[in-house]
């Protein structure tokens, strides 16, 4: 490392010798993406699964609420794997803290988690079905925060393809826990019953493929590390399984197979999607270009005093 | 050459995120890790706008400068300040160094140095100002500091609402899902 490099000239801004001004998220991968994902898939899972109860759908209730529980454990064994041991997840429960969208997500994890499985497990037992019942729309009132929360865990970081995201990121993730939800229906629920999987996979796909895509438009020098490279590839394959998934669970919604394969593309589209906005946060932490430029332009404007900041 | 000192943020981020109340803000205004409380979620290492907090290798838990808070409430100064032969890093009440940081930038700038600036001492800054901060010759991001940090959660209360409004999106699609007739 010589002084010449100091200045990047090149690319129109300084760092220390291109090295991070931010660290990179100590999350592991796949632990916290798989995390991300099962939250979703769980929490609107839960949501259609209510639905399907109250509207006499016994079949989609069931395999709904199944996804559901299975999701939750999933989800809170991927965040337990990260922490290293069970036990470390009980102090996320010390205190109550809206500052922290981490504190929020683990008390709606605690209140959700134990009605989801609850209602699962009295599906699948058979017993203390009124309670079962109860569980299941409670654990429904909470889905739609469990499929959103995560995208503000992400955006309350300093990472600027995160951060710089917030507007948008919610309606990403939503719109792919919806169309998780539906996909894992799909594959699972009688053909007779998935009418509204069918239409809650079209939503949910359209939702993400259109939020991702003003994202990424909006958020200019942001957005870059969501375009090449892994995170690139992994945004292009989320979108090419969303929207061959929601394709294919119309035409194919005759067909066993033709739906099952159309809710496995659905499925792992939503997967690739947290995968690859995981890998765009570490990319855009990485080069100290995305913290650089966007902080020098901000004070820029503020010294012109074209900015309410 | 700078140390990878925590600026002790008055707006500090990695406090904020916490989710176990780890970290807190000490009688001196400092930020301190309670080893015995943090659970290794790593939440704070991504939420520093000075990517300064760090999970150690072994337990995974945070940690980061203390601002030698057991040698100062033994009335000792910090190590690092206490160490270096040139004074070059100064410990003491922040009006008091703030001001002998200003005419010091005076000085430098008089001599010619026109790069002379202070980095962190301004409490209207995007972090509310730091309690440690920097007398630089260069811009920030010359040494590797963000020009212009800004804690996170001061748009946490939008990201709440857009988070809300997304939720209630999911329910009205889930719904409306199946208003359609039965098929």
């Amino acid at each position: 490392m010589s002084p010449d490099t100091q200045s990047v000239a090149p690319y129109g801004f300084e760092s220390y010798y291109g090295r991070p001004v931010l660290k990179e998220p100590a999350w592991k991968t796949p632990d916290v993406p798989l995390y991300l994902f099962l939250g979703g898939l769980s929490g609107a899972s839960s949501v259609l699964a209510a639905a399907a109860d109250l509207t006499g759908r016994p079949g989609l209730a069931r395999a709904s609420r199944v996804t559901a529980a299975a999701g939750v454990l999933s989800s809170l064994g991927a965040l337990v794997h990260d922490l290293g041991r069970p036990a470390r997840f009980l102090n996320m429960l010390r205190v109550v803290k809206p500052t922290s969208p981490m504190s929020m997500g683990s008390w709606t994890i605690a209140t959700f988690g134990p009605l989801a499985v609850g209602a699962a497990a009295s599906e699948l037992t058979g017993v203390l079905t009124a309670a079962g019942r109860a569980a299941g729309i409670g654990a429904a009132a909470l889905g739609p925060a469990m499929a959103t929360y995560t995208a503000v865990l992400l955006a309350d970081t300093a990472i600027p393809a995160w951060h710089d995201a917030h507007a948008e990121l919610p309606f990403v993730f939503g719109g792919s826990a919806m169309a998780a939800a539906a996909g894992a229906a799909l594959a699972a629920a009688p053909l007779t019953e998935s009418g509204p999987a069918t239409r809650m996979a079209l939503a949910g796909a359209s939702m993400e493929i259109a939020s991702t895509q003003i994202m990424t438009r909006r958020l200019g020098l942001s957005g870059e590390p969501y375009s090449p490279g892994r995170a690139g590839k992994l945004m292009l394959t989320a979108k090419t399984l969303t929207a061959a998934g929601a394709a294919g669970a119309v035409l194919g919604r005759r067909s066993r197979a033709f739906s099952a394969a159309a809710g496995a593309c659905l499925v792992a589209g939503s997967a690739a999607l947290r995968f690859a906005v995981f890998d765009a946060g570490v990319q855009s932490a990485r080069d100290p270009r995305y913290t650089v430029i966007p902080q020098r332009e901000r004070a820029a404007r503020r010294a012109a005093g074209t900015s309410g900041e | 050459m700078a140390s990878d000192v925590c600026k002790h943020c008055t707006h500090a981020a990695c406090l904020d995120v916490c989710p176990t109340g780890a970290l807190i803000r000490t009688e001196d205004g400092t930020v301190i890790v309670q080893d015995d409380v943090c659970n290794g979620c790593g939440y704070c290492v991504p939420a520093c706008p000075y990517g300064l907090i760090e999970k150690r290798q072994d337990d995974g838990q945070a940690f980061k400068c203390t601002m030698c808070y057991d040698r100062t409430t033994a009335g000792l100064m910090p190590a690092c300040a206490t160490a270096c032969p040139t004074e070059s890093i100064q410990y003491g009440p922040l009006g008091e160094l703030r001001e002998r940081a200003a005419s010091r930038v005076t000085q430098l700038q008089a001599g010619g140095e026109a790069g002379a600036q202070l980095y962190g001492d301004r409490p209207d800054d995007g972090v509310g100002g730091t309690g440690a901060f920097f007398l630089l010759l260069d811009k920030p991001e010359v040494y590797g500091l963000p020009p212009d940090p800004v804690v996170t959660t001061r748009d946490l209360p939008k990201m709440w609402g857009y988070a809300a409004g997304a939720a209630a999106a999911v329910l009205a699609c889930v719904l409306g899902s199946f208003t359609e007739g039965r098929r």
